[in-house]
């Protein structure tokens, strides 16, 4: 029998722990346990037959740990060959009669991934799909992922599941007292991301003992359409004179687990300090109860590294303006990779409210699929909002959903064959939330009717890819009101038909209702507001919008969705205020001293005052021309806070918070002098070298040299010297700086040079980190070493002159 | 793949000193300017800061030069200073967590300053939580707490940095409290520490 059939009638045993079994055994700390399959197989196939023997349907082989990081190729097939014999030896010679199965143990790497760690993202996939396919080779009966604490790595490993083999995946998490796991998600969000890309069964193993984690269980529950698992601690570790003891006994533990069992749980075992006897009395806890029927959820949500956003409750604000149409700032950035400019507005629209950002990075001139993978990365690593892939292009969304962590909105598919044949595979594989658009090959029907038709040819052809339609978010497309007086009352009949038919939420870009009308917000607000009141869960729209903020504060409370009108209030408590005095409270104590002195502006750089630079450019520029603000102003107040860093009268976090001010004067006039070109200086390429993560070093050298007005190119940390000169041919850089900060990054640093040298010999190199010093800087054939920020900067200017 | 001979301890928030975080983010003065971001920083980053401690205590030989650590041996003199008249060891892995890593990451993209000072502020942290772990251990141990000799970490005087493989691979680092070993031994989250610190011989 397939166990994905036993399971929809029966309750599924799993096993229970295997090393601290085998630490009674004599397993030291350090030495690698799956290599006990080839040295002590007589133990490995007792503890396993005895598993059996109790009452196990599955037992986990000795396979944990078993990965490429651990062994060499030739010793993981013969650990993972031996791990795959003695589990059928076992199955053979044990006296139960229930079904049996072995699964493939997938534990995690030990590794952390990037951006946090260095295991990229790939490799990670990599690592484990070779141990799947060796176990798929020899036999295996399904797939068990376990004890993952990252929910990344537990994507890596899934995937690598998928791709390798046609078995069965459980996936089991192991979550800390805080209900999460050791990098954020919680269990809903874990739940979005397994069951879309297709896990058989989730759940959570080790962590702590059964009652600990109920919390967590029936929130799997709440949010599973796949069977759950449970398989947890036998309680918490004591040592009892040099003994481990656990506190939780076989009969208290059999109960906790039964009682989740009869709430819903389907696939249980034991993990740490579980014994044969937790697993007997487990089976005799559960043999009289009746399985929960497994019941599938129609929730829609998409999910992030941390937490998942659903529609049909509050309405979900997807902020459009990481998309470089008609931007051209933006453009430019993406030519020039700027990655922070688009991480930047992404956290900007997090702080005015978005619950999702869109992410569009296609320009006709660049590589779509590399930047917008770059872009997921990056804004994925520092917001724990949930992203919109928004592409037109397969082969960019393909990679971007692949190296998403979590459960991505996919912006979008429609009613066209090809489309739907297009990105249908890759919700499948990938899961996700897509964004379909109702229209087809004849285009944007005018009556709603025709796109509730679309609409449901759509659901047909999802549900035959094995799409469920809580899976996609319908946009029934805002059409232009002056062109055509019906089409606002279309688009919103389409709304209400498709929710009531279908059963399907839906989104709308609001925006274009009012294109070619005056006072376009005016029109947005009123039809953002009658769209929610006929039942529109999402819109895409611009956070910064004053009149779209008003109306989604407004219609919260209206619609009874803000209890006590309390975000209401604090949305009404900001608009009162001035924008002047509506900056933090750095600003009070920033206003008295800045306005106390002659030069104010020049004060407010010295002191290092954010935002009063800014306010105070602002106010110059009424009087005065933006290049004699630079030249008069911040020019003097920079040099005077340089020139004290050298001299150590100023210290480092107070020539930085100068140089931030500086950069917010420079903001100011930057946007005053709009169109016109400001001189540029040389170019200065930056980066952290391969192998080194710590980038704050460089981040500050970059910030003074932009304050001095050099074009700085900044890569990023860990980066690759084939990537460094390559960017150095392609730009031509006169100047490249290199980071280390550990001594084991130094020689990445030397082989970066060595490449330069080759390919750039044009270029000077600059360098500077924690362990480098002038003599080794010379000795790994940099042209210069940089003390602190204001050298590269000396070093820059010197240089500047000479070409 | 638990063992209970390495135990874990959980820290919340802890006092930290203003003007060890100043000089860990190179000042040796301060201003009102630099106090007020100092506040901001340290409110934000109290609800990110938790400390995470796995250890272990382990018998100490000493054969000629060679110490034998019990997770590893090692030939450095300046441990073996350090360890004078101890017969064992504790052995510990501590860290701040991966969310001051991740906001830190965060601030950087509009702020170095601010993120200077939570740099800063992580380090005090995990320096506080091996004080407090420490000085627990100490308690623990009797003799007034004079039993705990000074920690060392690996990559301290002659004691190498590649010593951190062994240790990572005996406390299971990763598992117990999600502190991670890269291939050039840099640890994730980046706010953590390993240490050994002897204990003396009369000591329970």
């Amino acid at each position: 029998m397939k166990i994905t059939e036993y399971i929809k009638q029966h309750i599924l045993l799993l096993d229970g722990g295997m090393g601290t079994l085998l630490q009674e055994r004599g397993l030291m700390p350090g030495e690698l346990p799956e290599r006990w399959n080839l040295t002590h197989p007589d133990a490995i196939l007792e503890i396993h037959t005895s598993y059996f023997d109790s009452g196990s349907n599955v037992i986990n082989l000795n396979t944990f740990g078993a990965n490429r990081l651990k062994y060499t190729s030739e010793e993981l097939d013969a650990v993972i060959g031996a791990a795959v014999r003695l589990g059928r030896q076992a199955q053979e010679q044990s006296c139960g009669k229930q079904p049996k199965w072995l699964a493939l143990d997938l534990g995690p790497t030990g590794r952390m991934l990037k951006p946090y760690g260095d295991l990229d993202f790939e490799d990670a996939v990599e690592i484990f799909a070779q141990t799947v396919r060796i176990g798929v080779r020899h036999g295996v009966d399904l797939i068990m992922i376990e004890t993952m604490n990252d929910s990344y790595e537990t994507k890596a490993a899934l995937l690598a599941a998928k791709e390798n083999s046609t078995l069965p995946v459980f996936v089991s998490n192991a979550y800390g007292e805080d209900g999460k796991l050791m990098t954020g998600a919680t269990p809903a969000a874990m739940t979005a991301m397994l069951e879309g890309m297709g896990a058989d069964a989730i759940g959570v193993n080790c962590s702590q003992g059964p009652a600990a984690l109920g919390n967590v269980v029936e929130e799997y529950l709440r949010c599973a359409s796949v069977p759950v698992l449970l398989k947890p601690n036998a309680g918490l570790p004591r040592a009892v004179d040099g003994k481990t003891v656990y506190d939780v006994a076989p009969k208290e533990f059999a109960s906790a687990v039964a009682a989740l069992v009869k709430k819903g749980v389907r696939v249980a075992g034991g993990c740490c300090g579980t014994t044969p006897d937790y697993i007997e009395a487990l089976r005799q806890a559960c043999e009289e109860i009746t399985p929960c029927p497994v019941v599938k959820k129609s929730e829609t949500c998409v999910s992030s590294y941390a937490r998942t956003v659903t529609f049909g409750g509050l309405p979900v604000l997807i902020g459009e303006r990481i998309n470089p149409t008609g931007k051209k700032r933006f453009q430019e950035a993406l030519r020039r990779q700027d990655m922070d400019y688009i991480l930047r507005e992404g956290l900007s629209q997090e702080e005015k409210g978005a619950h999702i950002l869109d992410v569009n990075v296609g320009l006709p001139d660049i590589c779509e699929r590399e930047l917008l993978c770059r872009a997921v990365c990056e804004l994925q690593a520092v917001t724990a909002l949930p992203l919109q892939i928004d592409t037109s292009d397969p082969v960019a969304m393909e990679a971007a959903l692949r190296r998403y962590n979590g459960k991505a909105m996919i912006n979008s598919v429609n009613g066209k064959r090809e489309s739907m044949d297009a990105v249908f595979p890759l919700a499948k594989k990938y899961g996700g939330l897509v964004v379909a658009l109702t229209l087809d090959e004849n285009g944007i029907p005018a009556r709603a009717e025709e796109r509730l038709a679309i609409a449901r040819r759509i659901v047909g052809r999802a549900e035959e890819y094995g799409l469920d339609r809580k899976d996609l978010l319908f946009d029934p497309l805002a059409l232009t009101v002056s062109a055509d007086a019906t089409a606002a009352r279309e688009t919103l009949r389409a709304v209400e038909l498709i929710r009531r038919e279908l059963g399907c939420h839906t989104s709308l870009g609001v925006s274009n209702v009012s294109f070619g009308l005056p006072a376009r917000d005016l029109v947005n607000g009123t039809f953002f507001a009658m769209a929610l009141e006929r039942g529109l869960s999402a819109a895409i729209l611009n956070p910064y919008s004053a009149e779209m903020q008003k109306t989604y504060a407004t219609y919260c409370a209206l619609a009874g969705l803000d209890p006590n009108c309390a975000s209401y209030i604090a949305y009404a408590s900001t608009l009162s205020t001035s924008p002047a005095s509506a900056s933090p409270a750095v600003s009070a104590g920033e206003s008295k001293a800045a306005l106390s002195s002659e030069n104010p502006l020049q004060h407010a750089i010295l002191k290092g005052l954010r935002e009063q630079a800014a306010l105070l450019t602002r106010e110059l520029l009424q009087a005065r021309e933006p290049l004699s603000v630079v030249q008069e102003e911040i020019i003097p107040a920079l040099d005077a806070v340089g020139i004290g860093f050298e001299s150590k009268t100023v210290y480092l976090p107070q020539l930085l918070m100068s140089a931030e001010a500086a950069k917010s004067a420079f903001e100011v006039i930057k946007g005053a002098m709009a169109g016109r070109s400001g001189a540029s200086r040389c170019g200065f390429l930056l980066a952290t070298v391969k192998g080194d993560i710590h980038d704050i070093g460089k981040n500050i050298v970059k910030l003074l040299l932009e304050n001095y007005g050099f074009a700085v190119t900044d890569l990023g940390r860990d980066v690759p010297p084939e990537r460094i000169a390559d960017e150095a041919v392609r730009l031509h850089s006169p100047i490249v700086g290199l980071s280390a900060l550990m001594t084991t990054t130094v020689p990445a640093m030397e082989e970066t040079i060595l490449l330069l040298r080759k390919r750039a010999p044009w270029c000077r190199v600059i360098v500077g980190g924690a362990v480098l010093n002038p003599e080794y800087a010379a000795a790994i054939g940099a042209d210069y070493y940089a003390k602190d920020a204001m050298g590269a900067v000396r070093y820059a200017e010197e240089i500047e002159r000479t070409i | 793949m638990n063992n209970a001979r390495i135990s874990v301890r959980s820290y919340g928030v802890l006092p930290l000193d203003r003007s060890e975080i100043l000089r860990y983010a190179g000042t040796p003065a301060t201003s009102p300017e630099l106090d007020c971001l100092l506040d901001a920083c340290l409110a934000k980053s109290e609800a990110l800061l938790r400390g995470r401690v796995c250890f272990s205590v382990l018998p100490l030989h000493r054969k000629e030069q060679i110490l034998d650590l019990t997770f590893a041996t090692t030939a450095s003199a300046s441990l073996g200073r350090a360890l004078e008249g101890c017969d064992r060891i504790l052995l510990f892995a501590a860290t701040a967590g991966l969310e001051i890593d991740r906001f830190i990451f965060r601030t950087a993209k509009h702020s170095s300053a601010e993120a200077l000072l939570l740099q800063a502020i992580g380090t005090a942290y995990v320096e506080a939580v091996c004080d407090r772990f420490c000085s627990e251990i100490a308690q623990e141990l009797g003799e007034g707490g004079k039993g705990l000799r000074p920690r060392f970490s690996p990559g301290y005087g002659d004691l190498p940095l590649s010593l951190q493989r062994e240790v990572f691979s005996y406390l299971d680092c990763p598992a117990r409290i999600g502190l991670t070993l890269n291939e050039t031994l840099l640890m994730s989250p980046s706010k953590s520490v390993t240490a050994i610190a002897g204990i003396l011989k009369e000591t329970n």
